[in-house]
């Protein structure tokens, strides 16, 4: 939903970034406002996944230019869990296994940290449970879950469900969601863009990165943007991603060897 | 300082009690070992200072503020479907104490006949810390289990700035099953010294757990040999953590193959502390199972040592054994050494391994990070999940005992 008067989220401007020395974003600019649901599509290697671990503040991506503001302040500047607890949240393309840690407890601790900066009570294990058990509902994952380590022995479709879950339990403000229809089969992809839909408010945005237009007949985009070489180089309405569907990306190569940003 | 073992043994109490003819038998070869030195290859890592720091400890008073005292405040009731015994290493461990049905005591020439053939069959005469136990230890908890017997937590206790030596002899008769474990504190300053010789029969089973809590400045050596006849299953979990020097060394030999062994051990070092782990596993015979996992985690300035040696001799073809070390560093300043020591001769056998050492991973942190989980707690999470694998193998019993929380204390901002 685009009302021009919304509040500005996020406000990305000239960001550039880089891993270990080497350029990956080189000046991506994006304006989220609440109520909008935004699709960022492009070629493998295109940047995407890093644009999300940059929003996120994976240490190991450092930024060399440009800012991002999140609802009006310096984003750049907090640390990954004061994002988070502000109202950030990324679905992970590939969500991690953590061994040992209870993928209960994780929920718990996770959603505490959120609820404590909203000035909610904290819920201990009993309160949690059935807090938990509530949202459960909203990707239809099955409870047995919650009893197994974090994501561990997951199957592709079920490490995704539960990224939605914890979006469900920590109630963000912008959601980075990285390919998270990826791995899904075609019941679960209509369950997961179901809760994704049931959780889109006016006051809160998506960011949906994805390649196929699947998704995006399930949950409609505002935006559709295509990055190519680390930056947007496009960006349109929904009938954009049903252009790609057709065209596939041979004119961005082009049109990136015209503007000479070669893919570095 | 006690430079030489000369000096220690002089002043010691004469030999004297049930074990007397032993300790005169230690003593003489301590007199011959001499202290450790760090041109034996299984010496040369320790803290060598800090063991001829134990010789100057007196020997654990013959006063009843017994192991239970000693520790109080984080001990629990004993356990209600099993029988507890405390050893201290001077009070009588079964005063008091009803033995359940299956379980009796060894009786003299019973005891002499047992006494010591589970250490010769696993090559632990004139090993130091066992030849130091003899030296020292006035008695032994030595006990008979047939059939089906209930969970036997033995508590061992030692009092500040004191060395209490402690023995233990089980004889776990043809099928029998046993669930023990093994509860040690330690009062800073206090050490242990402990011997333990557990013969399994055929098709015996039993679950054996080591939890060792030391703090400050307590030492702890430990000597614990296992005999497995055929058809045995065996499981032995350690976890240890808090000694200022600490010495585990499991010594399994299955005599006649087809045995199976589990070996889990998980040690927690900080500090300045230095903790050895030496595991030796013998197959004598074919077809016989190791499965092994050592665990460590290494923070501050401290120090952990992990020697696992696995013999496989021409006679114990068709055996499967495994072993892997992983081991946490969570300091720059802290040392682990890992080495696995694989001798294997005959030639249809399955002997895999290996060892990893590394640190806090950072997907698997920035990933807790990202769900507003701050980094202090995240690594503790990671701690516990990473300590939980072991913690959670630990025989039934140990869910009376805050283990887990205790190995964490202090590693947890
Ligand atoms: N940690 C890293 N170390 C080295 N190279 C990296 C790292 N992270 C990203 N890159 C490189 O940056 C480029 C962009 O990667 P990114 O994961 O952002 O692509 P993407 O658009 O998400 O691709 P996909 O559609 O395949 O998920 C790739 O060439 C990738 O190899
Ligand atoms: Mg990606």
């Amino acid at each position: 939903m685009i009302r021009p008067d919304a509040e500005l989220l996020l406000d990305i401007n000239d960001l550039h970034a880089s891993v270990e020395a080497q350029p990956i974003l080189n000046g991506v600019n994006l304006q989220v406002r609440a109520g909008e649901i935004h699709a960022v599509m492009g070629r493998n290697g295109s940047g995407k996944s890093t644009l999300s671990k940059v929003l996120a503040g994976h240490p190991a991506y450092r930024v060399t230019g440009g800012s991002v503001r999140y609802r009006g302040s310096d984003l750049l500047e907090l640390e990954p869990e004061e994002r988070s607890r502000l109202g950030v949240f990324l679905g992970f393309q590939y969500p991690v296994e953590i061994p040992g840690v209870s993928n209960l407890e994780f929920l718990r601790v996770s959603s505490n940290a959120r609820r404590q900066q909203q000035g909610l009570e904290e819920l201990d294990t009993f309160d949690f449970d059935d807090h938990v058990r509530e949202r459960l509902s909203v990707v239809q994952m099955d409870p047995a879950f919650l009893e197994r380590s974090v994501n561990e022995g997951f199957s592709g479709g079920e490490k995704k469900r539960n990224e939605i879950l914890q979006m469900a339990l920590l109630n963000p403000v912008v959601s980075i969601l990285d390919e998270t229809d990826s791995g899904l089969d075609i019941d679960a992809l209509r369950i997961v863009a179901g809760g994704v839909n049931q959780l889109a408010t006016p006051e809160n945005a998506t960011l949906l990165i994805t390649h196929y237009q699947r998704l995006l007949d399930e949950i409609t985009p505002d935006y559709v943007h295509v990055m190519a070489a680390g930056r947007i180089l496009r960006t349109g309405g929904r009938e954009l991603a049903l252009e790609l569907e057709k065209t596939g990306y041979d004119w961005v190569d082009e049109e990136v060897a015209s503007t000479g940003q070669g893919v570095a | 300082m006690v430079s030489t073992a000369t000096d220690w043994l002089t002043r010691l109490p004469a030999p004297a009690g049930a074990l007397e003819p032993i300790q005169r038998r230690g003593r003489e070869a301590l007199a011959q070992l001499g202290l450790p030195t760090r041109r034996q290859e299984d010496w040369r890592l320790t803290d060598l200072t800090r063991l001829q720091g134990l010789l100057t400890l007196p020997l654990a008073a013959l006063d009843p503020a017994s192991a239970e005292a000693a520790s109080a405040q984080n001990v629990p009731g004993p356990p209600e479907n099993g029988w507890r015994v405390v050893l201290d290493g001077h009070s009588d461990p079964l005063a008091g104490v009803t033995l359940p049905e299956g379980v009796s005591e060894l009786s003299g020439s019973e005891l002499e006949q047992a006494l010591g053939h589970t250490l010769a069959r696993c090559g632990s005469a004139h090993h130091w810390p066992v030849e130091f136990n003899h030296s020292l230890a006035s008695q032994v908890l030595a006990l008979r289990i047939r059939g089906s017997v209930p969970p036997l937590e033995v508590l061992v206790g030692a009092a500040e700035a004191s060395l209490s030596p402690t023995r233990i002899l089980l004889v776990v008769e043809e099928k029998a099953e046993l669930e023990i474990l093994e509860v040690f504190l330690a009062d800073s300053g206090a050490a242990h010294s402990h011997l333990l010789e557990m013969h399994l029969g055929q098709e015996a089973r039993v679950r054996h757990g080591v939890v060792a809590q030391g703090s400050g400045d307590s030492g702890l050596m430990a000597h614990l040999a296992v005999e497995q006849e055929p058809r045995s299953s065996y499981e032995l979990i350690t976890v240890s953590r808090g000694w200022a020097l600490g010495r585990l060394e499991p010594q399994i030999v299955q005599v006649d193959g087809q045995a199976s062994t589990v070996l889990k051990g998980l040690v927690l070092t900080a500090d300045e502390q230095q903790f050895a782990t030496h595991t030796t596993m013998r197959f004598e015979g074919e077809e016989g199972e190791l499965d092994q996992l050592q665990k460590a985690v290494a923070a501050g300035r401290s120090h952990s040592i992990f020697n696992g040696a696995v013999n496989v001799p021409r006679a114990a073809q068709r055996t499967n054994a495994a072993q892997l070390s992983r081991n946490l560093l969570l300091s720059d300043r802290a040392r682990i050494d890992t080495k696995p020591e694989l001798e294997i001769v005959a030639d249809d056998v399955r002997c895999a391994h290996g060892a990893t050492v590394t640190q806090l991973q950072e997907e698997e942190m920035f990933y807790l990070r990202s769900r507003g989980i701050s980094s202090a707690r995240a690594a503790a999470l990671l701690l516990r999940g990473y300590c939980q694998e072991v913690v959670d193998a630990l025989p039934p019993l140990a869910q009376r005992w805050p283990v887990i929380d205790h190995l964490l204390e202090g590693l947890e901002q």
